[in-house]
């Protein structure tokens, strides 16, 4: 079943898996496979990711083109800070082509966010201008009106952070990608479970769903560091003193972070408009699976056309 | 003449707003607060980079574009109040340093390109957006857009 099918069914068949690919610098298709075989068990869905918090990786388009052909589902990040309009619609167009053919739309971090803050920005679109363009390629045409046949049949997707001020207007600029054309939501890792909650409801309020489906980001980390770490540098999350307490003064701190992955993904599964997980795993070990298998989610995948993953 | 009309307006707008003179004004539609001061330049809402304070991601020392203007839109009459949640097309960056005042009399500041254009009068037409796979769609209506 595609991400797309898993998504839009009208009544959800089973919560849905995505993940963050990692980054990829060298090694080759090798690499790639590598992490491909780790997490193809327990996702629908893959993440290319576009040069992730403005550092300069292996391009979306040639990770999911790899990832495509290693059997998995790649979803094709498309960040505005780097590339404008032309370059975000070739690159939809061109992993189009391969048979890449879902896309999720961001601003993306900016430029000082990474290791050449010298760099210009561009954000020649922002993230629903991006939606409403992948919506354009989608209905067969490019922004400038000429033709684009056959159209592309794009599942397209954005992303919202519910953990972020204006906490209140968050809901009506995810239901402005909606309406852009967006169909599932990433939400941005979030500690703090009252304010997923406070987004889903009032996406539900405004109609954001089911019209999009939901997909709050957990993520798998190793220990207290980590989460200090993303309370400091990553604008736009926040983690709460007392969880980060409350793992830094357990004995194992990775089971510690562990059990509060898990609540958070538990309280995420239980919201309204919520048919899926997006999974960040810091951890590159088995913690993944543990999770699915906690929250009685399948553990076992199959490719498309084939009795198990190819890879 | 249009150079002294920029001039005039530059003058105007700059102390009161920081125009960017990016000649197509929407300061109607967000709280009277220019989005062009957002350093990434976003025309329709803020970033995911906001941090717990609502200050900038990318300037900490001031308060996000995006607070602000959805903070003081929610304060004004429906007109002016319910414009912030409009999609904003992309900027035409051949207007910059020209003036929005005669691109609004004119109707240049609303041209689109016409692949956005006929999105958006699909979506007026209550039609769902082209956007291809999706329960709110019909990949054969999306090939019905008028040009």
């Amino acid at each position: 079943m595609t991400l797309a099918e898993l998504l839009t069914a009208p009544e959800p068949y089973r919560p849905a898996v995505t993940a963050e690919f990692p980054a990829l610098d060298g090694g080759g298709l090798e690499a790639a496979a590598a992490h491909a075989s780790r997490l193809a068990p327990y996702v629908d869905a893959v993440n290319a990711t576009d040069n992730p918090a403005a550092h300069a990786h292996a391009s979306n388009v040639a990770v999911a083109v790899a990832l495509y052909r290693l059997g998995l589902e790649p979803v094709l990040q498309v960040a505005c800070r780097d590339k404008n309009r032309l370059a975000v619609q070739a690159d939809i167009v061109g992993a189009a082509l391969h048979g890449v053919t879902n896309v999720c739309c961001m601003t993306g971090d900016d430029t000082t966010a990474g290791d050449e803050p010298e760099a210009q920005r561009v954000f020649d679109l922002d993230g629903p201008q991006a939606v409403r363009t992948a919506a354009v390629l989608a209905g067969g045409r490019y922004l400038s009106g000429r033709p684009l046949s056959p159209a592309p049949p794009l599942f397209i997707g954005a992303v919202e952070n519910p953990g972020a001020p204006p906490f209140e207007e968050r809901a009506k600029r995810a239901l402005k990608k909606v309406r852009a054309g967006a169909r599932f939501l990433q939400l941005q890792i979030c500690y703090r479970p009252e304010r997923i909650s406070a987004f889903c409801e009032r996406a539900e309020a405004e109609g954001v769903t089911p019209a999009a489906a939901l997909l709050p980001t957990v993520a798998l980390v190793k220990g207290a560091r980590a989460l200090r770490y993303m309370d400091a540098k990553v604008p736009g999350i926040s983690v709460p003193q007392e969880v980060v307490e409350r793992v830094e003064n357990a004995s194992d701190e990775r089971e510690a972070s562990y059990q509060v992955s898990l609540e958070l993904a538990r309280n995420a599964l239980a919201q309204p408009g919520v048919r899926g997980l997006h999974i960040t795993d810091f951890r590159h070990d088995d913690t993944l699976g543990r999770l699915c298998s906690d929250l009685g989610l399948p553990t076992m995948r199959t490719a498309q056309g084939e009795d198990a993953m190819a890879v | 003449m249009a150079t002294l009309l920029a001039t005039i307006e530059h003058a105007v707008k700059k102390p009161v707003w920081d125009c960017r003179m990016c000649g197509q004004c929407v300061l109607h539609s967000t709280g009277f607060t220019c989005p062009m001061t957002c350093p990434k330049s976003l025309r329709n809402g803020p970033c995911g980079g906001v941090r717990e304070d609502g200050a900038c991601e990318v300037d900490p020392t001031m308060t996000c574009v995006w607070v602000k203007a959805y903070g003081r839109a929610r304060r004004l009459p429906p007109p002016l109040r319910d414009g912030v949640d409009e999609l904003r097309a992309p900027v035409d960056v051949r207007l910059q340093g020209t003036s929005s005042w005669a691109n609004l009399a004119t109707g240049r500041d609303r041209r689109r390109p016409e692949g956005w254009e006929a999105a958006e009068r699909a979506a007026a037409s209550g039609a769902a957006p082209p956007a291809a796979v999706g329960p709110a769609e019909d990949a054969q209506d999306a090939e019905g857009v008028p040009n």
